[in-house]
Parts: structure tokens; C-alpha cells; sequence
């Protein structure tokens, strides 16, 4: 199953920047075996029977999320770039996530950064270090609802 | 067709604009990491959907462009965010610095 | 006419950043700076495509935007120095 996984994902790579050829659709498909057998054995993801699901979910609910909080943080950004006085107290503040696995945080440290006034600093475990513009809150539970609570609830979800 | 692409194309080179703007005129370092990032994400993002637009046929290259961008673009900039906290002053106004307590207080030579 | 507009919009943006990067006070503003200046660069190319009506360009576009990736992280990591490891 993960062997599968591995080779569809490689040869969607390798269709997508060569085109659809029947040549290469050969060569891609000779390419992506011998790189699964070598590279299947670091790989660490499941797949079950939910897949088309939690792609569903994320392709409805989170994509148009994401988008519009991206649109709001540029207008937030143009916002603070052409009035230079808007009072800000900026600082670094820590937040929980309930998230397992690496590619879950990854998504949820990229949504943090693109989401108005704040930027993702490091991930350690379970802690992520924000840098904010505007700090809300003074405990980790008020910052981790201010920040990152509705990504939080739609990554859970779709990364179960 | 050709309205809507125009229209997507002039957005993302106003969003690139602002990208630019904000990396000259923010404040302090973090805060121009953020402006720059967020501005030439959407930009970058709007400017290749109004391509598309264009040219019907070249999606699939486009959206491997973006889903590159939107991936890539926020990482570089978190790794940039910690190399400047570890390696260089602070700015000076921050309210509360929870950072502090894992990498050690004294990180600037 | 449309294509002028918009180039002219990109190159105030890469102008803008060149400046920052030019006067940047200290090497993280100038590494911040190409970041940003890296990915206006990636849309002109697309946009070069658009014009030239060659889908060539995308290509290039790609690979020049996994290098500039590369860049950003080998530049921020070489800046963190010995200060990384923690």
C-alpha cells in the first residue's frame, strides 16, 4: 500500500512537469519505480478508506478558508504599509497543537504565516513560536484560540 | 476571457508592488519578512491564475508553480525569521519575547 | 498596452526590493529582501511566457524557483552559524 502511494505520487510529479506523452508516460513510470524502491522505506504516512474524504474537506472547506484569510492579511498588510502610524505592540508568543505528524504541522505553520499580523518562527513537538504583530492574549490558551484555532479545527479534521 | 485575465494580471502586479513597498518602508526585520511574504504569495498566486486565463492549456505547469509558491514561500521565510532571532538584535518594542526561555537569553554577540 | 502596465507594476516591485537591498542595515534584511525579489522575478518569468506565448518559460520558471528556495534556506542557515544547533 505505501509502495502504491509512493509510486502514484512520484509519477503525477513527473507527468505534471513533462507533459502528456506516451513517451514519457513510459520513461515516468520506469523512473518513479526505481525511486519508490529506494525511498519507500523513509516515507511514514497511512492511508485508509477516509482519503477521498479528507481530500474533499480539504479541498472545500480549508482551500477557501485559506484563500480568504490570505486576501484579508494583504489587505491588513497594505493597509499598515501605506499609513506608517497604526499603534502596534509587537512580540513572540508560544502556541499548543493538537496536530500529529510532520506534514499536518507543516500546513498548519504555513496557514499561521499567511494569516494577518502573524509569522511562524520554529516548531518544537507540539509548541510552535509565533512572531505577532498585535499580542491578544497573556496565557498559551488565549494565544493558541486568537491565532490558530480555526485552522486547528479544520486540519483536525482532514488530518485525523 | 480576456477581461478577467487582465483584470487578475494588473491585481497581482499591484500585490508584487505592495510586496516591494513593504520591504522598503516596514519598520524592523520581522515585520518586512511579513509584509514581503504575504504580498508575493497572493501576487504570485493572482499574476499565474490570470495567465491561465490566457492560455487554457498550460494549467497543469501553472498549478505546480503554485502549489510550489504557496508551499515553499512561507517556509523560507519561517527558517529566515529564526536565523534572524538567533543571529542579530531584537527589535526593540516587542511586549513579551516567550522565545526566550528555549533558545537562551544571551543571543547576540 | 496591458502587458506595459503590468511589467511596469513588477519592476517598481523589484525596484523597491533592490533598494532594500542595497541599504538593508544588517545581512538578514538583504537575505529577506532576495527572498522577496526571487519570487517577483518567478512571475515575470510567467509573465514572459504569456507574452512570448511559449509554454518554454513555465519550465524555467520552475527550476528557477526551486533554486531560489534553496538559496533562501542555504543563506538563512549559513546565517544562523553556530547559533543553529540549539
Amino acid at each position: 500500500m505505501k509502495y502504491v502511494a509512493t509510486f502514484l505520487v512520484l509519477f503525477v510529479i513527473y507527468i505534471l512537469l513533462a507533459g502528456w506523452v506516451i513517451d514519457e508516460l513510459i520513461l515516468g513510470a520506469v523512473i518513479a519505480l526505481i525511486l519508490t524502491l529506494i525511498i519507500a522505506k523513509y516515507v511514514d504516512y497511512k492511508i485508509d478508506y477516509l482519503l477521498p474524504y479528507r481530500l474533499l474537506v480539504f479541498i472545500v472547506v480549508y482551500i477557501p478558508v485559506f484563500l480568504w484569510q490570505l486576501v484579508l492579511s494583504n489587505l491588513n498588510v497594505a493597509r499598515r504599509v501605506l499609513s506608517i502610524d497604526i499603534p502596534v505592540n509587537p512580540g513572540f508568543v508560544k502556541i499548543k497543537t493538537e496536530l500529529k505528524g510532520d506534514f499536518a504541522k507543516l500546513i498548519l505553520a504555513n496557514s499561521i504565516t499567511l494569516t494577518p499580523g502573524t509569522l511562524s518562527v520554529d516548531v518544537k513537538g507540539d509548541t510552535l513560536y509565533i512572531h505577532t504583530i498585535d499580542v491578544k492574549g497573556s496565557s498559551i490558551e488565549e494565544n493558541t484560540e486568537h491565532i490558530s484555532a480555526v485552522f486547528e479545527r479544520i486540519l483536525g479534521v482532514v488530518f485525523k | 476571457m480576456e477581461i478577467v485575465s487582465t483584470v487578475f494580471m494588473i491585481i497581482g502586479g499591484l500585490f508584487y508592488l505592495l510586496g516591494g513597498l513593504g520591504i522598503l518602508r516596514m519598520p524592523d526585520t520581522f515585520d518586512r519578512i511579513q509584509a514581503g511574504t504575504k504580498a508575493t504569495t497572493l501576487g504570485a498566486f493572482s499574476l499565474l491564475i490570470g495567465i491561465t486565463f490566457a492560455h487554457p492549456d498550460w494549467w497543469l505547469k501553472i498549478l505546480l508553480i503554485i502549489i510550489f509558491i504557496v508551499l515553499a514561500n512561507p517556509i523560507g521565510s519561517s527558517v529566515l525569521a529564526k536565523a534572524a532571532y538567533l543571529s542579530f538584535e531584537k527589535p526593540s518594542n516587542l511586549v513579551t519575547d516567550e522565545l526566550e526561555d528555549v533558545f537562551g537569553g544571551d543571543t547576540n554577540d | 498596452m496591458i502587458t506595459i502596465i503590468v511589467f511596469s507594476l513588477v519592476g517598481l516591485g523589484i525596484l523597491f526590493a533592490v533598494i532594500r537591498l542595497l541599504k538593508g542595515p544588517t545581512a538578514a534584511d538583504r537575505v529577506v529582501s532576495l527572498d522577496t525579489f526571487n519570487v517577483i522575478v518567478i512571475g515575470t518569468i510567467a509573465l514572459l511566457a504569456h507574452v512570448f506565448d511559449n509554454n518554454l518559460y513555465l519550465d524555467i520558471a520552475i527550476v528557477y524557483g526551486i533554486l531560489a528556495f534553496l538559496e533562501t534556506i542555504v543563506f538563512a542557515r549559513y546565517l544562523e552559524g553556530h547559533y543553529g544547533n540549539r
